[in-house]
């Protein structure tokens, strides 16, 4: 789509001409593809709000209710879309109120561009009003940040910032420009950027690196290949189906890595970690080889360490080479894009079938559905639980949406019971793990797939953190389906309590507003579940209903999610929650 | 892992390469409080290529953090280069300077011997203090230290590590040729 800046950036870039820094800002922007800004202003960066007014054909600015809102949005949207999410930040408040959202961005991977404004750089360093060091909070939780105090630097530093925040493994870039840098006027011109001598995004495929992986999985008896989100960063999904089809190796799925392949494969073994699936923890310790790919055994992946895989060999499919034996020691690893590397090993491979191998698996898996998972989708009792949601909701859309959650119980049970069909269809927060981070995810998920059902769904907790963003749903009218699994507590601190601290609830039950009353206030429809009878009816209500829609869904109040593979335990010392007489 | 990567101690001196920008220092140090490591010296001056700084940092830490340590500083956006040598792989030096009274020199010749003994030399000389200049390692300069000690030391300096490797290494600047040949995408 050819819009009027874009027209105008082509204008600029044959002949130089004057724009002030905020307007290069935008152009830059432009010039990057980038369509949807989720923000909020304040003083520092008025000047580009200001220009923002001039580029409405071509850059939609999205007015969250926090900027903690705005970051996660900006996240959401570059989880769905592949694209580089960007935010904006005034200096100060504005900016620190991003920095949880910057390092979950860290922690997840994700490609993100932050713009701050600063305090005018001849009162930086001076403890100006709203002025903060972002550059230097934001340090060790960004890929790479740059302060901006002239205007002539902003085409090259956001060239260079959306270099580095999407190539090799991405991650948050923050920009902070100071005040007079947006006001001062230079002469435009945009160069993207595709090259950093000190930084190698995608290192060169090693022939050794390729011979020696295909040698241990030819011989390998009983293999499990362990797949993470660096498949689906790197959109090599059909690759990693090439592979495993190939070989015949069972496969399973850290956190994020969940959605790279269906779970109707018949090679999908189910989800690694402390509230993963039995089978595959169990066999990680009884396996011959493991086969990481794009993954980073994460430690609420690989429990206990020292007895973490002992008696297998290791290999480490990554690109990020300080991944590469930093938990686990390996014994061959290729460093590289998954993308590329794994069809140069799969060429090597012999085709190889491991049916025997993936039946253990089902024994396993078949203990754990008598013990654990029939309960929790057909539960006894009246209330409804969880697990039974998701049931409910894989009814009513069979795999055609993408699930955004917040953190906590209802997101491990969203994550063993959604029935994932499409890549990218799963968008959480891992590795920092932040409550709050769902609700404004699930709007970024929106405008960077503006074409497919987006649900949220969260805890009664986690909501409340970051339930103000109903305000930018009603506002922007966001189709989004909200859901919010009620059990009154902060479900999965009181799990931990009642497993590990004698059941002393500390500051764990919540009280919580009526949701659908406080929906209504924002003028989005809602109901309140409280029975299994209306269940069904209410979410495909939610589904049916044109536009957004909140369920506030009463769940089992003390609900636990087993599996459970305790802090400090081995991978295969999981408890299935019956081993001893409930309390 | 064995055991020995996690509880053998040593010293290790890295050397990092990097671009001249404004908090890479910050950033490099980040990596070690990060790790509750302490920086025994750090040294940082321009490198043989204009514009490339070079950092000598010297850590007491096990195997397996060094090698971790060394792979997040290379992956730092502005570090070219980042590795690490053990005590037998590298020649290193430190320079200190002591002032003493010119009188404490003057009274005795037992200054003089020392300073001939030990390899120092003599930097300046007022009629008030002179500054005495002695390159070594830190025990040595320690040594020194405390043999002027009972004469009076007004003040004494000791810089961080400068350390060239024993090994035969690619040159910087060939390695970056080489990078700009394999990584730049063509036009
Ligand atoms: C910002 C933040 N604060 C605290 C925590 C610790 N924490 C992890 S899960 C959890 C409980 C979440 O409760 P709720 O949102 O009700 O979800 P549930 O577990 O009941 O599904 C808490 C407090 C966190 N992960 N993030």
């Amino acid at each position: 789509m050819e819009t009027l800046a874009m027209e105008k950036l082509k204008e600029l870039n044959q002949k130089t001409t004057r724009v002030s820094g905020s307007e290069a800002l935008l152009l830059s922007l432009i010039a990057e593809q980038v369509t949807t800004i989720f923000g909020y202003p304040g003083g520092a960066i008025m000047p580009v709000y200001d220009k923002l007014m001039d580029f409405k054909d071509s850059l939609k600015h999205i007015l969250t209710r926090h900027e903690q809102g705005a970051v996660h949005a900006a996240q959401g949207f570059a989880r769905v879309s592949g694209r580089t999410g960007v935010c904006f930040a005034t200096s100060g408040p504005g900016a620190t109120n991003l920095i949880t959202g910057i390092a979950d961005a860290y922690m997840d991977s994700t490609p993100i561009v932050c713009i701050t404004g600063q305090v005018g750089s001849h009162l930086i360093g001076s403890d100006a009003f709203q002025e903060t060091d972002v550059v230097g909070i934001s340090m060790p939780i960004t890929k790479w940040n740059y302060q901006v105090t002239r205007a002539e630097e902003i085409p090259e530093a956001i060239a260079k910032a959306f270099y580095i925040a999407k190539s090799g493994r991405p991650g948050p870039v923050l920009i902070d420009i100071t005040k007079d840098a947006m006001l001062q006027e230079m002469d435009f011109v945009y160069k993207p950027c595709n090259y950093i001598r000190s930084y190698i995004p995608v290192p060169l495929m090693k022939e050794e690196q390729l011979n020696r992986a295909a040698e241990l999985i030819n011989e390998a008896k009983k293999p499990l290949a362990l797949i993470g989100q660096g498949v689906i960063l790197a959109g090599a999904e059909k690759e990693v189906l090439a592979f495993l089809e190939k070989t015949g190796v069972p496969a399973a799925f850290t956190l994020l890595g969940l959605s790279a392949i269906p779970n109707d494969h018949p090679q999908h073994m189910g989800m690694l970690g402390m509230h993963g699936h039995a089978a595959p923890n169990i066999k990680t310790n009884d396996c011959d080889l493991l086969i990481g790919i794009g993954m980073r055994f994460d430690d609420r992946v690989t429990g206990k360490v020292s007895k973490y895989a002992k008696q297998a060999k290791i290999i480490h499919f990554e690109l990020d080479k300080a991944e590469i034996n930093k938990i686990v020691k390996v014994d061959a690893y290729v460093n590289g894009n998954v993308k590329e590397t794994l069809p140069a090993v799969t060429a090597k491979l012999i085709k190889n079938s491991h049916k025997e191998w993936i039946d253990e698996f089902k024994i396993i898996r078949e203990d754990e559905e008598k013990r654990v998972i029939k309960k929790e989708l057909y539960p006894e009792g009246n209330k409804i639980s969880m697990g039974e949601v998701f049931r409910v909701i894989n009814e009513a859309v069979n795999g055609e949406a993408v699930l955004v959650t917040d953190v906590g119980q209802h997101q491990m049970m969203a994550s063993r019971y959604f029935n994932f069909k499409n890549t990218r269809s799963w968008i959480t927060s891992g590795g920092l793990g932040t409550m709050g981070f769902g609700l404004p995810a699930a709007m970024g998920a929106q405008f960077g797939a503006p074409e497919k059902t987006i649900i949220s769904v969260s805890g009664d907790g986690g909501f409340q953190m970051t339930m103000q963003e109903l305000g930018t749903i009603a506002y922007n009218r966001l189709p989004i389906k909200m859901i919010i699994l009620n059990n009154n507590f902060l479900g999965m601190v009181r799990q931990w309590q009642e497993l590990f601290f004698d059941e002393r609830y500390s500051s764990t039950p919540i009280s919580s507003p009526d949701f659908p009353v406080l929906a209504s206030a924002y003028g989005i429809p809602g109901e309140m579940v409280k029975g299994r009878n209306d269940l069904k009816a209410a979410i495909q209500r939610m589904i049916q209903t044109p536009g957004a829609y909140l369920l506030e869904i009463k769940v089992v109040n003390k609900g636990n999610v087993f599996p459970m593979i305790p802090q400090g335990a081995a991978v295969n010392e999981v408890l299935f929650g019956d081993e001893k007489p409930s309390k | 892992m064995s055991n020995q990567e996690f509880t053998n101690y040593q010293e290790y001196t890295l050397t990092i390469f990097s671009e001249n920008s404004i908090g890479l220092l910050n950033r490099i140090t980040i990596n070690f409080t990060k790790r509750k490591l302490n920086i025994e010296s750090l040294t940082v001056s321009e490198s043989a290529i204009k514009g490339v700084f070079k950092f000598t940092i010297v850590i007491i830490c096990n195997h397996h953090t060094v090698e971790n340590l060394v792979k997040q500083l290379e992956k730092q956006i502005d570090v070219i280069r980042a590795f690490y040598l053990t005590q037998d792989e590298i020649l290193h030096q430190e320079i200190a300077m002591y002032k003493i009274e010119t009188n404490a020199l003057l009274e005795t010749n037992e200054i003089e011997h020392i300073i001939r003994t030990y390899n120092a030399r003599i930097l300046e000389m007022t009629k008030e203090y002179t500054v005495i200049e002695k390159t070594g390692h830190k025990a040595e300069t320690q040594e020194l230290f405390e043999k002027l000690k009972p004469y009076g030391v007004l003040q004494f300096v000791r810089s961080g590590r400068v350390a060239i490797t024993r090994l035969k290494q690619e040159l910087l600047s060939s390695y970056l040729e080489k990078l700009e040949k394999q990584h730049r995408p063509a036009v």
